[in-house]
């Protein structure tokens, strides 16, 4: 293996640059490199401006995303080593589709609102006190939805997904599958409320089912899948309002 | 300069922070709440935690046993009448996150699923897969969202409590997107920080665990307690310090040495069985199995790598079935970061800083002794935990202390009064502070990575797994000169746009400042108690140390340290034992 690799890195400082350029770094190329370490390698010896957000370093609290030779990563497991064999620089740079704040950090209010929107939480319409224990859930029934409860939020199915790059009022995939989530969890009875966001062309109708979501997804959750059984549900849900009025709701 | 005006402010959004959150708006829904974090609420480090909380909940286990479990494994230095409080509540929590959709795992009958954890004496561990802490944070923060009382300050950064008439009125934050600083004020202020081990080289914590709240607290007059007591976890994988949970060996992983052999039978610890038996062998204590590892490099029966000698988590006879299904996550993880496939192979591990068993001294609910300040998790020291706490008990804690605290606060924040006009004068001067010392700062010559780095050293060869006085005191002075050569800190980015070295530095500061209370106790506690051991002062010395540590700053800066009675109720010191002879000798010393 070559002693070092070389890192393209995107920067921009909104107070400096009125365009955005790339800085490369050569960086030590060592096994168990991850591009993250990579990172924290130039910010602690090289240049300190070098910004970019971070907390785990294992995969799971949804940091630090970027784009690695133009696809929606999660930085702290992706080995240096991938790209050794290339010959070229490693080109790091911003989640694709969002705003971006300053070198490799992007703004994500946008989604904070749109989470909110979807009601990801159990709705039910009458609470049983606490003392009178948990709700049953049969491990099947946990089956049904515990795949889309795994999303970490790290936004790489936004960066992903074409639909999202094209209009940005697209709820997206990481929002429609946590709200297929609660929708089918045994215990929540909050469906009928979901639909008036999710059942809108801004929602499920926007998605042309490219399924990239899915295959970027870092903790397989299946946003593809969840849009399209969603649209199923929304389907059968309309052709009720129409045969028989009285029923649907 | 803004200021904006709620009744309570927590600081840091994770599982204790939001739990808190949720209990003030249900206390009083007219009640104002700011979260106040770092990173975005889903971004906190309970997010990590992966075997599971404890919670008597199935017949045949009784809350004195959970109890009795946490006081020994404790070495009895947790305040029983907090335990008492903490067992009973720990059910209803663990409850009311099912009720609020936390994907617990279920029995085929669809009750809860509890499995064995290290030191719990009966299976009383609820988890969600092995990603229970995920779960946990999720669901509290996807139910904070339905409540409308709740604002959040996402991605600010706190940099002082603000304190006048004696009580604390507030914080000054940096807001991370536009550089802004200005005061949050509130009638009472809970911090919900974490604990700080990124104060050590090797640790299973996020890269944002920096004990920013108990180094605020610290300095704005409140004391620390029982700082000593640091939870080393005896199995992280080198390099990454990331965590292979307890339940890959409460499934009956094996930990064995160079030679293949199970070595934790050498230290009183049990026997060897095929399958695993609660406090025994593999599931004894934390302390006690990272004490065998140091004991075990001492004799040479360990494997040397390029992050230091390592022993091995042998989980291969468990076979990809169980692997696949009650350990996903491990298999993952090692998979991802290590490229081991723990199926086949065997996975390579050593201690790695874990926990802060101490941290801002509160009562049972969550208050400091400087008014208007509360705190809960891993950044207060109620103390439940003691000398050393037991896996799975850090999640339930920081649900029942988190509502206990925030109840408390809506309460006290409904009688006090609006801030008095002094504290917008005090977050002046500390915006013109930031200005001066790091953003307009120019000429310095001390890099934070090399001052970071050097804490590192000087905090593990000081004051690891095994301390004493010679290497305390050389800790002490090094944390010292580091904090003189901090002055001198060399700031590259002066931009008000996200300025994570800003952060770094102000983060690095916080760490000097946790790092010697860690020491200082630790000099203070001349004995050997659970996670505290002193190789010049062997075993446990209860005429003089049957007490919690408290150490305040001091206005020159200086740290003053003083003793706190322990609070016994019914369990009478006794001698912590682990292994089969357990049953015996614990009943005689009851």
């Amino acid at each position: 293996m070559a002693e070092t690799i070389s890192l393209e890195v995107l920067r921009y400082s909104p107070e400096r640059d009125a365009e955005p350029s790339f800085q490369t770094y050569d960086v030590p190329l060592r096994k168990d490199w991850v591009v993250l370490d990579a990172l924290n390698y130039i910010k602690d010896k090289v240049d300190g401006s070098l910004t970019f957000r971070w907390s785990c370093r294992m995969g799971i609290c949804g940091s630090c995303g970027m784009m690695v030779n133009g696809e929606p990563k999660l930085t702290c497991a992706t080995f240096l080593s991938n790209y050794a064999n290339e010959n070229k620089p490693v080109r790091v740079q911003p989640l694709r589709y969002f705003p971006v704040i300053r070198d490799l950090v992007v703004e994500v209010t946008d989604f904070m609102t749109k989470l909110q929107s979807v009601k990801p939480w159990l709705i039910r319409e009458k609470e049983k006190p606490v003392s009178d224990g948990e709700y049953l859930q049969t491990p099947d029934q946990l089956d049904r939805y515990k795949q889309f409860s795994m999303c970490i939020n790290c936004l790489l199915c936004y960066a992903a997904c074409p639909v999202y790059g094209l209009d940005p009022v697209f709820i997206g995939p990481a929002a429609i599958a946590l709200a297929q989530r609660y929708n089918m969890d045994s215990r929540d009875e909050g469906a009928h409320e979901r639909m008036d966001v999710l059942a809108q062309h801004e929602g499920i109708w926007g998605c042309t089912f490219v399924g990239e979501c899915t295959k970027v997804c870092p903790k397989h959750v299946d946003p593809a899948g969840a849009i399209q059984q969603y649209k199923l549900t929304a389907t059968i849900e309309r052709f009720k309002t129409f045969l028989m009025p009285w029923a649907a709701r | 300069m803004d200021i904006s005006y709620h009744d309570v402010l927590l600081v840091g959004g994770g599982g204790a922070g939001l739990r808190a959150a949720i209990a003030v708006a249900e206390t009083n829904p007219n009640l104002s709440v700011a979260v106040v974090s770092k990173v975005y609420p889903m971004r906190s480090h309970t997010v990590s935690a992966e075997g599971g909380a404890a919670g008597v909940i199935k017949s045949g286990d009784t809350l004195d046993d959970h109890a009795y479990d946490t006081i020994s494994g404790g070495d009895w230095l947790c305040d029983q009448d907090a335990v008492e409080i903490f067992v009973k509540e720990a059910p209803e929590e663990l409850l009311r996150l099912e009720h609020w959709g936390c994907p617990w795992s279920r029995d085929p009958d669809g009750h809860i699923a509890v499995r064995a954890f290290g030191g719990m004496k009966k299976m009383r561990t609820w988890f969600a897969a092995d990603k229970t802490g995920f779960h946990l944070l999720h669901t509290l923060f996807q139910t904070t969202l339905k409540y409308k009382a709740v604002t959040r300050y996402d991605e600010w950064f706190v940099t002082k409590l603000l304190v006048d008439e004696g009580r604390v009125q507030g914080v000054v934050a940096l807001q991370l997107m536009s550089g802004r600083i200005q005061a949050i004020t509130a009638k009472s202020v809970i911090l919900c920080t974490g604990g700080c081990g990124r104060v050590f080289p090797f640790t299973t914590n996020a890269s944002i665990k920096t004990g920013d709240g108990m180094a605020l607290a610290f300095q704005a007059g409140a004391p620390l307690k029982d700082m000593e007591f640091v939870q080393y976890h005896p199995t992280g994988l080198p390099f990454t310090g990331i965590l292979i949970t307890e339940a890959a060996r409460s499934e009956g992983g094996y930990l064995i040495n160079k030679d293949g052999y199970r070595y934790l039978q050498d230290y009183n610890l049990g026997t060897p069985t095929d399958k695993p038996v609660l406090r025994n062998m593999e599931l004894g204590p934390r302390d006690r199995l990272s004490q065998a590892f140091v004991k075990e490099v001492e004799k040479g029966r360990t494997t040397d790598t390029p992050y230091g000698p390592v022993v091995h988590l042998d989980l291969r006879h468990l076979g990809e079935k169980i692997i696949n299904s009650r350990l996903p996550f491990v298999r993952e993880l090692c998979l991802k970061y290590e490229n081991i496939d723990p199926i086949k192979e065997l996975i390579p591990v050593r201690p790695v800083i874990h926990y802060m068993m101490g941290g801002v001294s509160t009562d049972n609910n969550g208050a400091t002794p400087l008014t208007g300040l509360y705190a809960a998790g891993e950044v207060a020291c109620v103390s439940i935990n003691g000398a050393n706490r037991l896996g799975s008990n850090s999640l339930p804690e920081l649900l029942v202390f988190g509502a206990r605290a925030g109840k408390a606060a809506a309460l006290a924040g409904m009688e006090q009064k609006p801030p008095s006009e002094r504290v917008a004068a005090q977050a002046l001067d500390e915006k013109r502070r930031l200005e001066e010392q790091f953003l307009g700062k120019t000429g310095g010559r001390e890099r934070i990575a090399t001052i970071r780095s050097e804490m590192h050293q000087a905090m593990e060869s000081g004051a690891g797994i095994y301390r004493n006085q010679t290497s305390l005191q050389k800790a002490a002075d090094k944390l010292r000169e580091l904090r003189e050569r901090f002055r001198d800190i060399r700031i590259d980015d002066h931009s008000l746009t996200f300025n994570t070295e800003l952060v770094a530095a102000l983060e690095l500061s916080f760490m000097l400042e946790v790092g010697s209370t860690i020491v200082e106790s630790a000099l203070y506690r001349t004995e050997s108690r659970g996670a505290h051991q002193r190789t010049d002062f062997a075993g446990r010395d209860d005429r003089n140390f049957l007490a919690h540590t408290l150490i305040f700053c001091n206005p020159d800066g200086s740290a003053r340290l003083e003793q706190a009675p322990v609070v016994i109720t019914r369990w009478p010191p006794g001698e912590r034992v682990y292994g089969v002879k357990s049953e015996v000798k614990e009943v005689a010393a009851r």
